[in-house]
């Protein structure tokens, strides 16, 4: 087994009560294993929640983390949605510097490459709402850091499943 | 029917066949002591509620039942935590009630207000707050569930004070199924089949097991197993018992303070077949040296238990009783002098260790603390019911005392926790009115729960305390010996209390022996006394454990004397 470490995104329907994000968060934190994001919502089942986290490990830390989370009594099911036969969306609100008319040119011309939304315009700033895998978000956030990124707000990674055909 | 909370947490105790509680009352829980004292459970009022929690613990441990204690809310729930830690690292059934605020004040910072379901979140299997009465039944029968299949484990409800008083429509629930929880039994097919062909062809087999042979009740195949096959077998400290010391095929302990001849094995066998075992680190020493020439099965109910420490050829998920069952029925039967020609080599071998080094001790005019524990073992022929605390009395006992039965050796493996033993030792009786029941302990971790004397006078539990008073933090002091240069800081113990008049100062008895020729003397009159009776031994006070196998070097590297 090779021991490099890379990062999972670890899906998991639970209880939805007070008290189960802590179960989760305490077994890394208690471990010492690293939650690089997480995100939380109800499903359907107003009972259930489902939460997805991405962790960095290796495959044996990364099979601790799964054992150790199904051993919760309140997650109900676990799944491993790193590899492509999930869909992996981040989104996140950008608030750039937008003084010149170049500069808002730039900017507008990255918002239809990537297909993001322009949810606020000021005299100074553009609110840009992008959403994408995690690559995506990577690229864009790297060619408006130039431009000047004021304020950045994302949240983590959710994945579903793609159905079977 | 019309019940409140506190009648369903007695209806529910019931229907669980819980006979006796361990606790300490408080304002948070004081309606539902009202509801015990009028139901036929029996309490048993400690003097601290951590000693409740390893009584529980004790009883739990010497019976197989799930050991129940209450508490109040605050300062009674915190005093809980001790024990409710040392019975999660080491996988003990336990329900323990704490009382909290009433629902309206939660999370006000209210007089004796604690988040326990917070604090006891990392060392619970699992653990609840009820926060509505119509939870109340459920929510206790899931604790029982929980606390006693699969992996077993302590589990916390925390029960407003205003819940215990209200009254709701109560009708007994039945079975429960929790859809997230699902424990899985049996084994897999194929992995058993691998590992019975492994057990075949093996040449130098061992079997190490631990307290998971003992909470599974796997003792019996597992005896049938090493018989058939002749594989010596060793135990991690928490599964002494679960196969006989008398046998020729008993090695003795495993690890930092196992046999020469245990250790040994580990480091040769060709394969190791570990039942109920998660590797801990006193176990194993360098986990990369660690059983190196072995393939290694590993039988366990969980999951988690399998590949964390030590990588494995054939991992099999399932309860151990049923998994050693089955795996002796694949295995079927073999001729005794096949198997004789197959194990000479490896049974001599062993015996060739067994001879290298003996476990022996000096003789030097002084009380050597080995010897009480011998002693103490040929007067009891193994057949009391050993609690133990925590340091050299812990090891000795380990060591030196022969144990023939399971459920007879109770200590707190995985925690460490000084204070554990005498407390446990009452559980212990508790659970065999009619048994001996002996605490071995240090003059140190004695004094950690010592006020329980008074629990056990007054209940007339006749628990025996042998304690080998060297005068030190004994085990503290040995590394600070070996390892730091003789700098005895803060483990010589100045101050200890007259033993025997803080025996009759409780109403006990109190024995003395200073001198060797003392030593069985007085056990053989401190065991034959009715009552609470504590034997104090003044042993060689800079006497070590060994063998000693430094944290984290190779267990086949050990210190001998
Ligand atoms: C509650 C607790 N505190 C501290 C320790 C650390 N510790 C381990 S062994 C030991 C010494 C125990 O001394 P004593 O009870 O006199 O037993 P001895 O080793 O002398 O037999 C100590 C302090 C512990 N295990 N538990």
């Amino acid at each position: 087994m090779d021991n490099q470490t890379r990062k999972y995104t670890l899906t998991m329907l639970v209880d939805n009560e007070p008290g189960v994000l802590s179960r989760v968060a305490g077994l890394f934190s208690g471990r010492g294993f690293n939650i690089d994001s997480l995100c939380v919502a109800e499903t359907i089942d107003p009972k259930v929640s489902r939460i997805t986290l991405v962790t960095e490990a290796n495959p044996s830390m990364l099979e601790q983390i799964e054992k150790q989370l199904r051993k919760l009594i309140n997650v109900i099911k676990l799944r491993d949605m790193t590899g492509s036969r999930a869909i992996r969306r981040e989104m996140a609100l950008i608030c750039v510097r937008a003084l010149k008319a170049d500069q808002r040119d730039e900017i507008l011309r990255l918002v239809q490459l990537f297909r993001c939304k322009v949810v606020d315009v000021g005299p100074a700033y553009y609110i840009i709402e992008a959403t994408g895998d995690a690559e995506k978000m990577e690229a864009l956030i790297n060619l408006l850091k130039p431009i000047g990124i004021k304020k950045i707000a994302r949240t983590g990674t959710i994945a579903l499943y793609r159905e079977p055909n | 029917m019309k019940r409140t909370g506190a009648q369903i947490l007695m209806d529910i105790l019931k229907e669980e066949n819980v006979d006796v509680i361990f606790g300490y009352p408080g304002g948070a829980v004081i309606d539902i002591y009202d509801e015990l004292e009028r139901s036929d459970i029996r309490h048993i009022l400690v003097r601290h509620e951590q000693g409740a929690v390893h009584a529980a613990d004790g009883y739990a441990r010497a019976s197989g039942k799930v050991g129940v204690c209450f508490a109040t809310s605050g300062p009674g729930a915190t005093n809980t935590v001790t024990g409710i830690a040392t019975a999660y690292c080491d996988s003990i059934p336990l329900v323990v009630i704490t009382g909290q605020v009433p629902t309206h004040l939660i999370g006000n910072d209210a007089f004796q207000e604690v988040d326990i379901v917070g604090i006891t979140r990392p060392c619970t299997k699992h653990n609840y707050l009820v926060t509505r009465i119509e939870d109340m039944a459920r929510i206790l029968k899931e604790a029982f569930h929980i606390a006693r299949s699969g992996r077993p484990g302590p589990v916390l409800v925390d029960i407003p004070k205003d819940l215990a008083s209200t009254e709701t429509d109560y009708t007994p629930l039945g079975n429960i199924n929790i859809r997230s929880y699902q424990p899985n039994y049996q084994p897999h097919k194929m992995q058993l089949k691998r590992a019975a062909e492994l057990i075949r062809t093996a040449k130098k087999p061992l079997i190490l097991a631990g307290g998971g042979v003992g909470l599974s009740e796997a003792w019996q195949p597992l005896t049938e197993l090493a018989r058939k096959w002749r594989i010596p077998v060793t135990t991690t400290l928490m599964g002494l018992g679960v196969f006989p010391g008398s046998d020729p095929l008993w090695l003795g302990m495993i690890g930092m303070h196992g046999t020469y001849r245990a250790n040994m094995a580990a480091g040769n066998c060709d394969l190791m077949i570990a039942v109920g075992v998660r590797f801990d680190d006193r176990v194993t020493g360098k986990t990369d040296c660690f059983a190196s020439q072995a393939r290694i099965i590993h039988i366990d109910i969980d999951p988690t238990s399998i590949r964390k420490n030590v990588a494995v050829t054939v991992p099999v998920v399932g309860d151990c009783r049923i998994s050693l069952e089955k795996l002796n029925q694949l295995l079927g039967d073999i001729g005794p002098e096949e198997i004789e020609s197959m194990r000479k080599d490896w049974l001599e071998q062993v015996e060739q260790w067994r001879q290298a080094y003996k476990m022996v001790y000096e003789d030097n005019g002084r009380i050597k603390p080995q010897f009480v524990i011998e002693t103490l073992s040929e007067l009891t022929s193994g057949r009391a019911i050993i609690t133990t605390e925590v340091g050299q009395n812990q090891m000795w006992t380990a060591q030196f005392y022969r144990f023939d039965q399971p459920r007879h050796f109770i200590s707190s493996g995985g925690l460490g926790t000084m204070g554990f033993g005498f407390p446990a030792a009452i559980g212990a009786q508790v659970a065999f009115p009619d048994k001996l029941v002996v605490d071995v302990a240090g003059d140190g971790s004695i004094q950690m729960n010592i006020q329980e004397m008074a629990t056990a006078v007054e209940n007339d539990l006749p628990v025996k305390i042998v304690i080998l008073n060297n005068c030190f933090l004994g085990m503290v002091r040995q590394w600070q010996e070996l390892f730091y240069d003789r700098r005895y800081a803060s483990t010589r113990m100045n101050c200890v209390p007259d033993f025997v008049k803080l025996a009759e100062a409780y109403g006990a008895r109190g024995l003395r022996a200073t001198e060797p020729e003392q030593v069985r003397p007085t056990l053989e009159k401190g065991l034959a006394m009715d009552g609470v009776v504590i034997m104090e031994f003044k042993v060689e006070p800079e006497e070590n454990v060994y063998p000693m196998v430094p944290a984290g070097a190779p267990i086949t590297e050990m210190l001998l004397v």
